[in-house]
């Protein structure tokens, strides 16, 4: 199949409408807030030296900071902003989603406009200045008939600049919530669907082009003082502006949202889950590639209202637990926890998530290797592979420290490249997740673990508080427990990491159903 | 001596940090008097302190030492920007504000002054007549003037809000023999007829001697001499003696050089 005949970019067209909207929506407002911050603050320090190096210095730490973990930062900020309002005045505010997103990138904007701003004024020929003194102007009618004027053309240049930067990383606002283009991006990544990566950058970069041209077209008005092209720019932004806000208006507010994290099986079960919603007669719309951090208080919040998390992650990441109880009684112990934050626990999916051991099946039988426990005599001849966080969480300690194990080597590896390595023996054994689909395809064996060293991961369905008493979002989801085992969501996540239409979150979902239902 | 001084300097010192270690004296100890409807020529070297002069009586600058009264009054007790609205100034670059056109330009000061539209439209056109520029000037930016025409704008403006007072910085260098000629003499007549006090700045010593009823020679900030023509023409010193002697040397030499019936 050639690549421009594929069926998912009809599928990516779908979502256009909402990821774009929303992405224009929060990167105008972030930028419009970084211009009504800015302008003033540039104006206010350009003649007074020390103030404008602490301003400029503040506004390029900013910029040095990743724009991934500055919008990330911002959630936990607004989130306990929130919380302090709430006891204050007894107002709360969504520390998920639009606010957060707007925030960041309105600091991220500054940069530019500062520099240039202050830059531009500076530059203003000293005559010009002079002279609107000595023909009478106090210095504010010098700054905006004469000053602002003359350096309206740099001024612009860096709002452009700005502009571009700020649409560009306004892809990255997806995990805090934020609907944008980015949706395609974090979505295509996961779930290896290249051609939602292709064209979430390619509308990304079509968006950035044509409002830095529209803007072109406003600094050449002014530049050449042209009212007429001016006006053409002015017109096109406000358009673009309208033309997102439209579809939104017509879109039904009261629909449930199903979240999922940044990985392929959250997009899968997602997708399962609002599909379920439909097929019971309620319209569900999704948030996708939510942080991990993000999603839990996001549901907190009612920002979001069911999604599947998983037991050993809320008992180690949330409620910061050290040790680990058996697995019922964890389940329990959770479930009354998040009780008391009105989160219903609604049940489990039927198959777990873990963190496990995995070593090529060939090999561990050729070493007599069976279980962890096996593997402590051997592991000062191998090597381990983890993702980013694995080596610095409790399981890791909790393994060493049961088993007894030291390696020869570990390091730490993209989980999508992790099973290749062990598959082709750059890594002898890797710390991967029970449910991934590549463990069949690449022959794994996954290695017990007598000790339950490693605690329980049971994907389970949460609730919001506010549909905790939501008859029909459970008759709709009740059918879903208990009924997906660890084969099928491993099939399921095989196919979704496929590269074809077959592999979207959407397809794999109703293949998973057809073959749940049938049981 | 002037009847009645609308400008005066009494004793009055300025200095700028200079980029070394010792400051700049830029005017030094200068006391002098601008008597009304009196034309006032000044001249002096490169960097003798003409332009300080000039720019500490409308406060664009404020002096060290003395005191300056403008109709009387000691500019510091002045609120400075309604100062300036009643002082025109022509500066010695032109500086007219290169975003706004030639109308807009010339009104500045009546619209800051709070004038109406009409009456602003109305000055402008009598101003344009009164530089000689064309009606359809109005709507030029200044890049689409010559630099003669400019220099007209920057009269114009000065004029704009009839002040009673000018002070000119160069205000016809830079300009073709013939244009310069015509501009000084309608400035001159101008002068009279608007019954104005003029400060003018001047490099060239036979324009200061044409135009002016009495010139001012500054050297390294300190007023080295004041009088008429004829006043000067009667100094020792010898610097100002020089400076009285260049535009006739000239002649003479031109003379020479040119066939008596050959020059235009
Ligand atoms: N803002 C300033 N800062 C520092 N020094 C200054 C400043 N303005 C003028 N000066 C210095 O003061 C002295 C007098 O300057 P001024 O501009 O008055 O000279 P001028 O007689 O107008 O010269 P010109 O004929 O070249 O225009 C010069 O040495 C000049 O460098
Ligand atoms: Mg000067």
């Amino acid at each position: 199949m050639s690549l421009f005949s594929d069926a998912r970019w009809g599928e990516a067209l779908t979502h256009l409408s909402d990821y774009l909207g929303n992405h224009v929506r929060v990167s105008v407002t972030a930028l419009a807030l970084g211009l009504v911050v800015s302008l003033p603050l540039a104006i206010a320090a350009r003649d007074r030296p020390l103030f404008r190096s602490v301003l400029l210095g503040v506004a390029s730490v900013v910029q040095t900071v990743p724009g991934l973990a500055l919008l990330a930062l911002f959630y936990p900020l607004l989130l306990a902003l929130a919380s302090v309002t709430l006891a204050w005045f007894g107002i709360g505010f969504s520390a998920f989603g639009f606010l957060p997103a707007v925030l960041a990138l309105a600091l991220y904007s500054m940069l530019p406009v500062l520099r240039n701003t202050i830059t531009g004024l500076n530059g203003v020929d000293g005559a010009l200045t002079e002279a609107a003194k000595g023909v009478g102007m106090t210095p504010r009618q010098s700054l905006f008939t004469v000053e602002l004027p003359l350096a309206l053309p740099v001024i612009m240049a860096g709002i452009r600049t700005s502009a571009v930067w700020v649409i560009g990383t306004a892809t990255l606002s997806t995990p805090i919530g934020q609907t944008s283009l980015g949706n395609y991006i974090f979505a295509g990544l996961q779930t290896q669907n290249w051609v939602f990566v292709l064209f979430g950058c390619l509308a990304a970069a079509v968006l950035a082009l044509a409002v830095d041209q529209l803007l072109a077209l406003i600094e050449n008005g002014l530049r050449n003082r042209s009212r007429v092209r001016a006006a053409l720019g002015g017109f096109g932004i406000v358009a673009l502006i309208a033309a997102t806000l439209v579809p939104n208006l017509a879109r039904p507010s009261s629909s449930y949202i199903v979240g999922a994290k940044t990985f392929t099986e959250q997009y899968v079960l997602s997708a399962l889950i609002a599909e379920r919603l439909r097929a019971g007669g309620l319209s569900a719309s999704s948030r996708e590639g939510l942080g991990s951090n993000v999603i839990f208080d996001a549901l907190a919040a009612n920002d979001v209202d069911v999604y599947v998390d998983y037991s050993g992650t809320l008992w180690v990441n949330q409620f910061h637990h050290r040790e680990t109880p058996p697995r019922e009684q964890l389940l329990g112990e959770l479930k009354t926890t998040l009780e008391k934050q009105n989160i219903t626990l609604l049940g489990e999916l039927g198959f777990e998530n873990a963190y496990a051991l995995v070593m090529p099946k060939k090999r561990a039988q050729a070493l007599g290797i069976h279980s962890i426990a096996d593997l402590a005599s051997h592991a000062a001849s191998l090597s381990i592979a983890g993702d980013y966080e694995f080596f610095s969480r409790p399981e890791w300690a909790a393994i060493k420290s049961a088993y007894g194990l030291a390696f020869r080597m570990q390091q730490t590896m993209q989980p999508d490249f992790m099973y290749a390595a062990v598959a082709s023996g750059e890594a002898d054994v890797i710390a991967g997740y029970t449910s991934d689909g590549l463990i069949a395809k690449y022959d794994l064996a996954v290695l017990a673990d007598p000790s339950q060293a490693i605690p329980p991961y049971d994907a389970i369905v949460l609730l919001s508080p506010r549909r905790a008493h939501d008859e029909a979002l459970q008759a709709a989801l009740k059918p879903l427990l208990g009924r997906i085992n660890i084969e099928d969501m491993r099939a399921a996540n095989l196919r979704a990491s496929g590269n074809d239409a077959a592999a979207s979150p959407d397809a794999v979902a109703r293949w998973l159903w057809d073959r749940i239902a049938k049981r | 001596m002037p009847s009645f001084p609308l400008i005066a300097y009494s004793h009055v010192g300025k200095s700028f940090a200079g980029r070394g270690s010792s400051p700049v004296m830029a005017v030094d100890d200068v006391s002098l008097e601008v008597g009304q409807g009196e034309f006032l020529a000044v001249v002096g070297g490169s960097g003798s302190g003409k332009t300080t002069l000039l720019r500490l009586a409308n406060r664009l600058i404020e002096a060290d030492h003395g005191t300056i009264t403008v109709e009387g009054e000691d500019v510091r007790g002045l609120d400075p920007v309604s100062l300036r609205r009643r002082i025109g100034y022509v500066f010695q670059s032109g500086a007219l504000f290169p975003h706004i056109g030639v109308a807009g330009n010339i009104g500045l000061t009546p619209k800051l002054l709070g004038w109406t539209a009409a009456e602003i439209a109305l000055r402008v056109n009598e101003l344009l007549e009164l530089v000689r520029l064309e009606p359809s000037y109005r709507d030029r930016l200044p890049h689409e003037l010559s630099g003669g025409q400019r220099q007209r704008v920057g009269v114009a403006r000065a004029l704009a809000a009839k002040p009673h007072i000018v002070l000119m910085d160069e205000p016809f260098g830079a300009l073709d023999p013939l244009t310069r000629d015509a501009l000084r003499d309608d400035y001159r007549a101008l002068h009279d007829r608007l019954a104005l006090t003029t400060v003018m700045i001047t490099h060239d010593m036979a324009e200061a001697l044409l135009l002016a009823d009495r010139i001012a020679v500054m050297q390294a900030g300190r007023l080295k001499a004041l009088g008429t023509p004829a006043e000067l023409s009667q100094s020792g010193d010898t610097y100002v003696a020089n400076l009285l002697r260049t535009p006739r040397r000239e002649a003479e030499r031109l003379n020479a050089l040119l066939p008596r019936d050959g020059a235009a």
